[in-house]
């Protein structure tokens, strides 16, 4: 599995989960010579999943460390540069800038995730947080603490796991979402509907179609949000789960192409970013998916950066690219029930194979004739089989008969 | 080489079974259970993976 490395220094640019793989991999494939990783932020590599389940609960809370600095120093032998973003890159003289130093690189892996994005109008304010790093979730957790009443803005994925947190150590919380319902985008509206009631049993409130017009504040603590049809929900800490935007702000002068929408960084099959010897992986990058007829993608997955991180490095440090195609995979814990979904939900049709009276459910996703997503909820022994399925382009008759054929016990 | 898991950190994620299907199987209750008890050398570098996949790091290969 070892071969001849041409690089003499690779530099990561990204002190996350996909940076610390990138840099697993390039050892693990033989690769001896200086390896760098640049951190924006002060902390070690820590794992973000937990961050808004377990992190969230009362009572002690361990920071999820990935590998301690010993691990990364003396064992991956990294050269660790955190605490200073990335501030520049130059493709001709192969350099990129963290503070005043330019480092110079034969390879890269551009790991540099996403930011999340702000609630506008409301800069400085306390009280008023996103839930990305590990210091937000020091200081939502310290006002969870307190017994804040709690709004979270954006009833995503993230959103709903810091309510399902607040809600059970017993504090108000109201989720507010924009669309009608909640989720339709990343699972779809039936399915949506049916997440959004694991929120109603548990008494949180839940308002969709809502737009929020702005927040109140009395001596720079935040009291309240307004909504557009003249409601005030009053607040002690305000979360906004809105999404993210690709930290490429720093690659605006290296002439890679990025991404009209979103400005994340544009890569090949390979994760190849064009710019010779860089590659991409995790959050910040698109790639065409091929076993999705090369479809452009862009995920915010614990495993795709896992994927992505290892795949990058390999081919940043290899004599040639090869080509990384997956079923994107992702799970979330709400109120203690686990809700899995892997492939992609954007389908002709979604068919639900639940029992009546059970909250476990299975729902699978068809485009044309293929089955291509799969969500479950508390069945976890399902969803790796459908995977598996959807990686093996099985048709939408097949997964329907094995859905059938494997009754709840 | 046998594969030690700690029940007290899985999850239930299941990356494992995507990994080794053949030596991890995630139960519907979430519990995981392990299909094979010994692993010969030919099944190292999928135990390997299947460790290295596990968001909670609850998987360890031991020699024995």
């Amino acid at each position: 599995m070892t071969h001849r490395a041409r690089a003499n220094r690779l530099v990561i640019v990204g002190a996350s989960l996909a940076g610390l793989r990138a840099a697993e991999t390039a050892r693990k494939y033989g690769f001896q010579d200086e390896i760098v990783l640049v951190g924006a932020e002060e902390h070690l590599p820590y794992d973000r999943p937990p961050l808004s389940k377990a992190f969230l609960d009362p009572g002690d809370a361990a920071v999820p460390w990935l590998r301690t600095e010993r691990h990364l120093t003396e064992q991956l032998g990294l050269v660790l540069k955190l605490g200073v973003p990335a501030s520049a890159l130059d493709p001709q003289s192969q350099t990129v800038t963290v503070g005043e130093e330019a480092i110079h690189y034969s390879a890269m892996v551009i790991a540099t995730g996403a930011a999340a994005r702000a609630l506008p109008g409301a800069a400085g304010v306390r009280g008023v947080h996103t839930l990305r790093t590990l210091d937000d979730a020091r200081a939502v957790r310290s006002a969870l603490d307190a017994g804040a009443r709690t709004v979270v803005i954006g009833a995503g994925f993230i959103g709903s796991e810091i309510a399902s947190g607040a809600r059970m150590r017993g504090l108000d919380v109201t989720i507010v979402e924009a669309l009608d319902v909640p989720l339709s985008r990343s699972v779809g509206p039936e399915v949506g509907y049916t997440l959004a009631a694991l929120h109603k049993r548990e008494d949180t409130e839940l308002r969709c179609g809502a737009v929020v017009t702005g927040i109140t504040e009395a001596g720079g603590q935040v009291r309240s949000v307004m909504l557009d049809d003249g409601t005030e929900l009053p607040a002690d800490l305000v979360i906004a789960g809105i999404g993210v935007t690709p930290s490429t702000g720093w690659l605006a002068k290296s002439g890679a192409a990025l991404h009209q929408r979103d400005g994340g960084l544009l890569c090949d099959e390979t994760l190849w970013t064009g710019l010779p010897g860089v590659y991409a992986a995790g959050d910040v990058a698109h790639w065409p998916n091929a076993l999705f007829d090369g479809e452009l993608m862009r995920l915010e997955h614990w495993a795709t950066a896992v994927e992505q991180g290892a795949a990058a490095a390999r081919n940043a440090i290899g004599p040639r690219g090869a080509a990384l195609s997956t079923v994107p995979y992702f799970w979330s814990v709400w109120y203690g029930q686990r809700i899995q979904f892997v492939g992609v939900p954007q389908a002709d049709e979604v068919s639900v194979v639940s029992e009546p009276g059970s909250e476990r459910l299975l729902a699978l996703y068809r485009r044309g004739a293929r089955l291509v997503g799969c969500l479950t909820v508390d069945r976890p022994g399902q969803i790796m089989k459908y995977r598996r399925m959807i990686s093996e382009r099985a048709s939408w008759d097949h997964a329907l008969r094995f859905a059938r054929s494997a009754r709840l016990p | 080489m046998r594969v030690n898991v700690d029940y007290a950190k899985c999850s239930g994620v299941a990356l494992c079974e995507a990994e080794a299907p053949d030596l991890f199987e995630v139960q519907d209750d979430g519990t995981m259970k392990q299909l094979v008890e010994r692993l010969g050398e030919d099944r190292r570098e999928a135990a390997e993976a299947a460790a290295a996949s596990c968001p909670y790091q609850a998987i360890k290969i031991v020699e024995a």
